[in-house]
């Protein structure tokens, strides 16, 4: 009854019809679903002019809970359906939740050509290092030697560094959070969907029942304190050595780019030019 | 239908790609994404040339997965949308193609067949695609197929493949092959004094009463694109009315039959069949696309010769005619299917035939077309042929 109360006040969440969640007690993905929430809010855009896209996996079960345009798609297809959408409809507010898997295995290729073509999404990825909702399986983003359910002897796959390969491809904004640091990330994930261009923020969230399990961190709060220990700021990451990095992973914002033209924009003024040029030539 | 006036203009010279083009822009195409394969990509091509200048959308995306992806997120959003591919980008496509059959999305796309399976034959003709085609997807659901067999028929063809799919909420896909995407052919677009256009249909309920999925008597519930206050849930996953994940057994009937049977109950908008000399055949000869061509001439060299041959030139392989296959059964001594592939549709008429009369096939799967001789030699074979045999 209380949360209902507390729901009806924004009422962002789809609260009579599908809640419970299919999250598992201790997961992180929640304090993520309620950063973006707030952001909306906060940024006062009208819930009918949201589009929240998805995935396949933990994360990407969201949109269901969430009163916007919500598309659950197949797996790691959820950016191409959102650059269909923003498309047609470049006035609406795309977003895009996604995990691990879903974003950077599967659906690496699209992610690569999204951040290329700085098309105005939002994505969120919230990395758990491990694919959950299969049972706890390597993701691209394991760290070497972790545990997982098809890496028994330890994860022997490099990980993926998502913020590198963003930056790399040409996002305009992309940021690194973690859900210990859930206030930071509510804050880069509200400059993220405010954000004129492809934005990305990478949340790393906690997996009690999978990832933490399998690597002695059976407690959710375990996960949060490893995140803790582990998180450094960009400054502070530039002073450390190639082996005072191992094992940490820097947290911030890494490019901030306001600068770079906006997809559908570019294809609006491209249009205009074609529609003028036509008629030049027509009369 | 509303109904839209097209201009009237002297008779246009086209290929096949192009009046593909043409045709959907005139039915209401506002949105292309595509990747480029042979011997599709002058319908990309088109596309983006043309779509800008009309205020509607084209991107090249990054694989066929990603093109079909979005062509599904720009008909939410309320485009009337399109792809264009050949066999390998239809594969990659089979995976969204279900999720558009689930969440009843109306889509078209264009197959333009080649020689088969993998890199096959890629600039060569085929028509091996139609089993993929109606079952290229995984799991149990009904496919509209259209098959043109004339540059004017892709013209008219791709206008009734978009109204199919906005009339039904379904994926629609037009099958042409390498000849006719490149042949090019007089239009007489003056012909057709109105053409038929299907609107999107929109909710009569507000927000509140809203069932993206609702089971009506002809199955086909309202929709609205995104942005219009009504904001709903669209999942692959099976879901109810509401468009929320269900696993409960009479919810999953409920939509898997819907998902076929509003297929069913539309059947006679969608079907489409020319017949030639059927009235007094007492051998029919079936075909479709280009080997309906050469079939059409081995009909008229037949019935020079004095041979009672009919011809039944599909337009849409599915639904099947399958009821007037049955009838034709009765009336024939034998039914030659002609298709440029190692046997495909015959398998089909062959289950509506019923073993009433003989079924046997003219088929050529070289890259090259059926040549009218071949149809023709095959149809005295088919005649010489003892009966059970």
């Amino acid at each position: 009854m209380e949360l209902e109360a507390i729901c009806s006040e924004h009422n962002y969440l789809r609260i009579k019809k599908k809640f419970p969640t299919v999250w598992c007690s201790g997961c992180g993905i929640g304090s993520i679903m309620g950063a973006i929430i707030r952001s909306v809010h906060e940024l006062k855009i009208n819930k009918n002019n949201v589009a929240l896209v998805s995935g396949i996996g933990c994360s990407s079960r969201m949109p269901i809970y969430m009163d916007f345009n919500t598309l659950h798609t197949t797996h790691g297809r959820a950016l191409p359906f959102a650059t269909g959408i923003k498309m047609v409809r470049p006035d609406m507010k795309v977003i895009v939740v996604s995990g691990d898997g879903d974003g950077l295995a599967i659906g690496g290729n699209h992610f690569i050509h999204a951040c290329r073509r700085n098309i105005d999404i939002t994505l969120v990825i919230i990395n758990n290092y491990i694919y959950g909702m299969t049972g706890g399986q390597v993701s691209p983003t394991t760290p070497l030697g972790s545990y997982a359910h098809t890496a028994p002897y330890g994860c022997i796959d490099p990980p993926f560094d998502a913020v590198k390969v963003a930056s790399g491809a040409g996002a305009s904004y992309v940021a690194r959070a973690s859900n210990y640091h859930i206030v930071q990330a509510a804050k880069y994930i509200k400059k993220a969907i405010g954000h004129k261009g492809f934005s990305m923020v990478e949340v790393m969230s906690n997996c009690p029942t999978l990832f933490g399990r399998l690597n002695g961190m059976r407690d959710p709060v375990d996960q949060l304190k490893w995140m803790k220990a582990n998180a450094v700021t960009i400054k502070n990451w530039e002073k450390l050595g190639e082996e005072e990095r191992v094992g940490k992973f820097p947290i911030g914002e890494f490019v901030t780019n306001m600068s770079r033209p906006e997809y559908t924009q570019v294809y609006e003024e491209m249009s205009r030019k074609a529609r003028e040029e036509a008629q030049n030539g027509q009369s | 239908m509303a109904k839209k006036k097209i201009e009237r203009g002297t008779p246009a010279f086209m290929q096949g790609n192009e009046a593909c083009v043409d045709a959907a822009i005139v039915a209401g195409c506002r949105f292309f994404a595509g990747y480029p394969i042979t011997p599709s990509t002058e319908i990309a091509e088109g596309c983006s040339e043309k779509l800008p200048l009309i205020g509607g959308a084209f991107i090249q995306m990054e694989d066929e997965i990603g093109s079909i992806a979005a062509i599904i997120g720009g008909s939410l959003a309320g485009a009337k949308s399109m792809t264009a591919t050949s066999g390998p980008g239809f594969s990659l496509m089979s995976e969204n193609l279900g999720f558009a059959y689930m969440t009843e999305v109306p889509i078209v796309i264009v197959n333009v067949m080649r020689g088969g399976p993998s890199t096959g034959l890629p600039t060569r003709l085929s028509q091996s695609d139609v089993m993929q085609a109606r079952f290229g997807t995984h799991g149990d659901y009904t496919a509209i197929v259209i098959t043109p067999s004339s540059v004017q028929e892709i013209y008219d063809l791709t206008i009734h493949a978009f109204n199919c799919a906005e009339r039904f909420h379904t994926p629609v896909i037009l099958l042409l092959d390498e000849m006719l995407a490149h042949m090019r052919e007089k239009v007489f677009i003056s012909a057709i004094e109105d053409i038929e256009i299907m609107p999107r249909s929109y909710p009569k309920v507000p927000p509140e009463f809203f069932n993206p999925y609702e089971i009506t008597p002809n199955m086909v519930s309202d929709s609205v694109p995104f942005g219009e206050g009504y904001r709903f849930n669209v999942t692959g996953l099976i879901h109810d009315e509401e468009g929320f994940p269900t696993s409960k057994p009479d919810e999953v009937v409920a939509k898997l039959h819907k998902l076929r049977k509003k297929i069913h109950l539309g059947r006679k908008e969608i079907m489409r069949w020319d017949e030639e000399y059927m009235d007094d055949a007492k051998y029919a000869i079936v075909s479709f696309g280009t080997a309906a061509r050469a079939a059409s001439s081995a009909v008229q060299k037949a019935r020079s010769k004095g041979i009672k041959v009919g011809l039944i030139k599909l337009k849409t392989l599915w639904p099947f005619p399958g009821k007037r296959i049955n009838q034709i059964a009765d009336q024939v001594r034998g039914i030659l299917v002609a298709e440029l592939n190692m046997g495909q549709m015959i398998r089909e008429v062959d289950r509506y035939v019923m073993g009433k009369c003989r079924v046997q096939g003219a088929l050529r799967y070289d890259g090259n077309p059926l040549e009218p001789e071949e149809v023709f030699e095959k149809l005295l074979v088919l005649r010489a042929t003892k009966r059970g045999k």
